[in-house]
């Protein structure tokens, strides 16, 4: 069913190769919990981070660990080749010659893709740029079908639509799907038009709104992303749209019971830390999922009989 | 056989012997087919440009002659980046041997830059630019790496 080589866009599943993801991750949630493993015993992970991240470098560190495999760490860049003006494709090639696979990070678009071309292992993109984040969707889909359900479902996508790479790919992901999508976010950062048409050209309901209230009593699931201060140039209006797309435990009461609060992390202001207190709440179990579904994909590039 | 239909006859570039015959180049465009086909102001070729000229076809049409020199095909296919309808006629003894239309390849390697800033192929990798051709009429085309697309203004990214 996975025959791939590489991780570098969602645009590359089929929904049959999705849902072999979220089974494998779905059997591998026990070690992900600490049962021991040698799984990945003799394997070594390379992580090339060109930018910082917590979660996703983490939860990839603590996949092949407790698969039983290593990881092994370009570190921060000043110290590195890199520093000396190596190009990534070198990099990629030497790393990729001490490493079973690799997972990159790096501020320039494609730059998954250029890494896939000259690396002699499997390469896992964690981030290019504004382009794609596809280990990110997956473990959202992950908890989307272990919190709440993955056919039918109603999800509301909030905040900057615009800019924020993690909605566009989940967005095209749940279109595979049949998902009922709502666009929430101030005008200036709508979803993208080329976008937009293609999920209704797959058959996709997408609605568009600024008004969150309207929405909140009718999905199954909250979305909710970050707006980026920098988008706005007036302090005055990044305030005011920010705090419209604020979510309290007052906000929620007229939800539905089994409504689920997903956030990619890292949040500031518009998840209230007392949200965290109701039921709804599942950004943390997400952000968890991202260890067994890394595992998953690990273990079908690189596992014994990959 | 005859030279070129639309060519104003005896006015103002002769007919060449040998070499390619470019027609039907959208008025404006001769200098970009010569940048897309790697012909810069230091070749030796005799290359004669006519621009702007009336076109039955086209309102305005450009010719580019190249002397003893037959294009390939896969040479020419990429002017239909810019210059879709143009015409390519192959003269040998002052004949046209061969006439053909310009079709664009799936992908364009080395010739057109992707317009983002942020794309990784407009860095110092040891790589060139590829861009997948999505459509061919109207062209538009999509950066292999960024998947950003580049529909009008081609030409001011031919590298």
């Amino acid at each position: 069913m996975f025959m791939k080589r590489h991780v570098l866009t969602m645009r590359e599943f089929s929904r049959e190769e999705i849902d072999s993801v979220l089974d494998l991750a779905a059997s591998l949630e026990p070690y992900a919990r600490g049962r021991k493993s040698d799984m990945m015993a003799g394997k070594i992970l390379g992580l090339l981070f060109f930018e910082p991240s917590t979660r996703t470098r983490m939860s990839f560190e603590t996949a092949m660990n407790r698969l039983g495999g290593s990881v092994i760490n370009l570190g921060p860049a000043e110290g590195s080749s890199i520093s000396k003006g190596e190009s990534l494709a070198d990099t990629v090639r030497v790393i990729g010659g001490y490493a079973d696979a690799l997972v990159i990070r790096h501020p320039k678009e494609g730059s998954a893709r250029l890494a896939s071309q000259f690396s002699p292992v499997p390469v896992l993109n964690a981030g290019d740029g504004a382009g794609h984040h596809p280990t990110q969707t997956l473990l959202d889909l992950y908890t989307i079908k272990k919190e709440s359900h993955l056919e039918n479902l109603s999800i509301a996508l909030v905040g900057d639509l615009k800019y924020g790479r993690t909605v566009h790919s989940l967005a095209y992901a749940l279109s595979l799907f049949g998902a009922d999508i709502t666009l929430v976010s101030p005008a200036s950062l709508r979803m993208p038009d080329p976008i937009k048409a293609d999920l209704s050209s797959k058959g996709t309901r997408v609605r568009e709104t600024c008004d969150l209230g309207e929405v909140i009593n009718n999905v199954d699931v909250l979305y909710m992303t970050r707006i980026q201060r920098e988008r706005f140039p007036d302090p005055v209006e990044y305030k005011k749209v920010a705090s419209s797309y604020r979510i309290t435990p007052e906000f929620l009461a007229g939800a539905r019971e089994d409504l689920i609060v997903m956030h990619p992390l890292p949040r500031v202001d518009e998840i209230a830390p007392s949200v965290d207190e109701t039921p709804h709440a599942r950004y943390f179990q997400q952000s968890f999922y991202g260890v067994p579904v890394r595992m998953a994909l690990l273990k079908m590039l690189i596992g014994k009989g990959a | 056989m005859s030279e070129i239909k639309d060519e104003p006859k005896g006015l103002r570039v002769k007919p060449i012997n040998n070499g390619t015959v470019i027609d039907h180049i959208a008025g404006g465009q001769a200098l970009n087919v010569l940048k897309i086909l790697g012909i810069a102001g230091t070749t030796d070729a005799t290359v004669s440009v006519v621009m702007n000229v009336e076109s039955r076809k086209l309102c305005k049409k450009d010719i580019v002659k190249i002397e003893d020199r037959e294009l390939l095909e896969r040479e020419v296919n990429r002017i239909a980046l810019i210059a879709p309808a143009a015409s390519i006629n192959i003269i040998r003894d002052g004949k046209v041997i061969e006439k053909r239309t310009v079709d664009l390849p799936d992908e364009i390697v080395g010739v057109v830059r992707c317009q983002n800033p942020n794309c990784i192929s407009n860095t110092l990798e040891p790589i060139k630019s590829r861009m997948l051709v999505k459509t061919k009429n109207p062209v538009l085309l999509r950066c292999l790496y960024c998947e950003q697309p580049l529909t009008d203004r081609i030409a001011e990214y031919l590298i």
